[in-house]
């Protein structure tokens, strides 16, 4: 294809959405709509995603040694919780450094015990997998000089499944959403070329090759997608930046924080103009396919 | 030159449209083709320019066999031969001078010679002064002359018409058959489907009529032989 033939296409594509106005209209609505919701959803499932990984990332065990075990027998103890292959992250204190952290947090009185520490050395153990800490507790339980193994056991498990199934529904959700913007889209650009079905045909008995036809209509999908994402990137943009503004503040120290606008709004931004692209182009190829017949 | 050998076209619903036609039309002839309605003139027609394809048997146009043709290839067959329609078939939002350009555009031809060629045209079939008008502000007359303008600004050896003058009152039929005659003694070779006895039995020419998917008759100066 001859470049002045492709500056033809774009001129084209371009008067073509000012002669069928209306019809231009409706479809950037659709996308709009749709680009909108889907924006809106993406928002919401990638901070529940930030807040399920905060989460799961502050699951802890902690292992509390038999205050019986000496030094031989805890370093055995660590010896072989290391062995366990899921264990991502392991910190050792001493019952010493235990019980100043009991008197640091419930007061004075608890230094009557430095004359006999009670207390046994504990372990702080992670996962690399937060998933598995049920799974290696059970193992860790089985260890020999073990007194103690908590890891908020039957809340940790709940936690889990609520996140899993937020993400999981979130999803579904959003790939429904998805399904019904491509159907809602390609069925109101289809109303658009359907209506310029006679004007297709012309151009195929007077010789125009598919690709000829095809490509201004493909480019005013492209521009249609584009005029359709902006109003949603704008507002969310806006929304977004102010619920951060206002809301952030009062998160301070809570287990939920709100992703920064920079770089998630440029992601979310992107995503959104690509989305509306691909369904634009989509839409019109389908479209114009059964015209091409011809 | 067109040639059909042995053509047979049978559509899905099980009507049989051709039945065995045999036909050679030289270049620089001019033909009319004429029958009852549902004959098979319009298959006859629509088979020169791939509109339809032969279910078995051969349609020869400047010794490219249409019926091997591949679907990708068509495009290219049609660029060679003009083709006007009975309900004109122009592009409601061009203008006339945009309407007859976009025949030339679609062979990527520059600008230049689109302007030259399409205001030489319009000069032929006398729509010079409504060049930037649009199909909605012409009369029935003023739209096929633009169709017919745009089947010939390329060139072509042969223009093929599916009666052309079936929507136009019988003054303005007579100034559109004109135009054909100029275009013909210009050495293009015409095919014209057509229901119009006056026209076929004043203007003589080769009449081929089709009945019941058949050539019934073929004769050079022949009348339209029967009542339409």
């Amino acid at each position: 294809m001859k470049p002045r033939t492709f500056g033809r296409h774009i001129r084209e594509s371009f008067k073509s959405l000012g002669r069928n106005g209306w019809m231009t209209f409706a479809s950037a609505s659709a996308v709009t709509v749709t680009l909108f919701l889907v924006g809106v959803f993406a928002i919401i499932m990638m901070n529940l995603g930030v807040l399920a990984n905060n989460i799961e990332e502050n699951v802890e065990i902690k292992l509390t040694v038999d205050p019986a075990a000496n030094e031989e027998a805890v370093e055995q103890l660590t010896a072989e919780i290391k062995a366990i292959k899921e264990i991502g992250t392991i910190e050792h204190a001493t019952k010493e450094e235990e019980l100043n952290h009991l008197v640091s947090t419930y007061g004075d009185e608890f230094n009557l015990f430095k004359m006999s520490n009670p207390l046994g050395d504990a372990f702080y153990i992670r996962t690399t997998d937060p998933l598995d800490t049920p799974k290696v507790s059970k193992k860790l339980e089985k260890l020999n000089y073990v007194s103690d193994v908590v890891y908020g056991e039957g809340t940790v498990e709940k936690l889990f499944n609520v996140v899993q199934i937020s993400r999981n529904v979130g999803l579904i959700l959003i790939i429904g959403l998805l399904f019904t913007a491509m159907f809602l889209i390609s069925n109101t650009i289809k109303l658009t070329i359907n209506a310029r079905g006679t004007e297709i045909e012309i151009m195929k008995l007077v010789g125009a090759t598919n690709s000829f036809v095809r490509i201004p209509f493909v480019l005013e999908g492209i521009w249609l997608g584009i005029l359709g994402a902006i109003i949603p990137m704008t507002v969310l943009s806006i929304a977004y930046h102010r619920l951060y503004a206002w809301l952030s503040p009062q998160l301070k120290n809570e287990i939920l924080q709100l992703l920064s606008p920079s770089p998630f709004l440029f992601q979310l931004n992107g995503l959104l103009l690509l989305l509306g692209v691909l369904i634009g182009v989509w839409g019109s190829f389908m479209s114009v396919r059964k015209f091409l017949k011809v | 030159m067109i040639v059909m050998e042995d053509v047979y076209k049978k559509y899905s619903n099980g009507v049989v449209a051709s039945n065995g036609i045999n036909v050679e039309i030289p270049t620089g002839e001019f033909v009319y083709v004429v029958g009852p309605s549902g004959a098979g003139k319009s298959t006859f027609i629509k088979m020169m320019y791939c509109e339809e394809r032969p279910t078995k048997g051969n349609v020869i146009i400047d010794g490219v066999n249409l019926s091997k043709l591949k679907k990708r290839e068509i495009p290219l067959l049609r660029r060679k031969i003009g083709v006007v329609f009975q309900d004109f078939k122009l592009l409601p939002k061009l203008n006339v001078f945009e309407n007859v350009a976009f025949a030339l555009e679609v062979i990527e031809e520059s600008p230049s010679q689109i302007r030259k060629k399409v205001n030489e045209v319009l000069q032929l079939v006398g729509l010079t002064a409504k060049a930037r008008m649009f199909p909605h502000e012409l009369s029935g007359g003023e739209q096929q002359r633009v169709s017919i303008a745009r089947s010939i600004v390329n060139m072509p050896k042969v223009v093929i018409a599916d009666e052309p003058t079936g929507n136009l009152d019988p003054e303005t039929s007579w100034e559109i058959m004109n135009i054909f005659e100029r275009i013909n003694k210009r050495g293009t070779t015409i095919v014209m489907a057509t229901h119009n006895k006056e026209i076929v039995n004043t203007i003589r020419h080769r009449v081929i009529a089709i009945e019941g998917g058949l050539i019934t008759k073929d004769e050079y100066g022949g009348d339209y032989g029967y009542e339409a």
